[in-house]
């Protein structure tokens, strides 16, 4: 068995695939008309073939209460491992990006948390070991 | 200066601060403002080196707040707690100086 998919829900999957890979510079893997909506996942340049991340439709009732609720509490919905904090941070800010949390550390990782404007934040972290 | 402050608001301080997580939460905030629920429990882990759960923390924070210890207002959608020693201060009038002053008599 593989995690082969995970999703973040996204308030608008045009403004979402535009962030995921303009800013945080991913690429789209499946891109499928579905109804109103697609099926739309990306991945790393970095591992072409690893876990796709799909952009899914807010639009189930459920999904409003929960995100809100994450953000209330600050909580990510996703976490993207970065090999250097600091310079990611430096450049997702000078692309616009918005931190709501600038790197700190939190035990055995450094962390930061940005918004990706589609309705969730999304945390990014640099292992403290094995750079 | 004369502080109206009830044995109420007073036990509510007194009771906020009467345990360490508690304690240690108010520090970090006053070292640095304006925190999320989900940074206080990393900062925590960092800092303490074992993890409460979120539950925890959060009934933690209830508590400081009800004393007014702790603040919180809105960075977006998300809710910020800061430090607030105003309570303090009142506690200290109202209560803690009157020992404290030498050779007072109360």
């Amino acid at each position: 068995m593989k995690i082969y998919i995970m999703s973040v829900f996204v308030d608008d999957q045009a403004k979402a695939l535009n962030f995921y890979t303009e800013k945080l510079g991913f690429i789209v893997k499946n891109d499928i008309p579905l109804g109103d909506h697609r099926w739309l996942t990306v991945v790393s340049k970095e591992a072409p073939e690893g876990t796709e991340l799909l952009l899914e439709p807010s639009e189930h009732p459920a999904v409003g209460p929960y995100k809100s609720s994450l953000v209330n509490d600050g909580i990510p919905a996703a976490s993207f491992k970065v090999d250097d904090l600091e310079k990611e941070f430096e450049r997702l800010r000078h692309l616009g990006v918005e931190f709501t949390q600038e790197p700190m550390d939190a035990g055995p990782v450094r962390m930061a948390v940005f918004d990706d404007r589609c309705g969730n934040l999304i945390q990014l972290v640099e292992m403290a070991e094995g750079r | 200066m004369f502080i109206c402050v009830d044995d109420d608001q007073l036990d509510n301080v007194f009771k906020a601060l009467s345990d360490p997580m508690r304690r240690r939460i108010l520090d970090r905030l006053a070292k640095r403002p304006g925190q999320s629920l989900f940074e206080i429990c990393a900062s925590s882990f960092a800092e303490d080196g074992r993890s409460l759960s979120r539950q925890t923390i959060s009934q933690h924070l209830d508590m400081l707040e009800r004393a007014g210890l702790v603040q919180t207002h809105r960075s977006g959608r998300t809710k910020m707690h800061t430090f607030d020693n105003a309570p303090l201060r009142k506690a200290a009038a109202a209560w803690l100086n009157k020992h404290l002053r030498k050779g007072s008599a109360t």
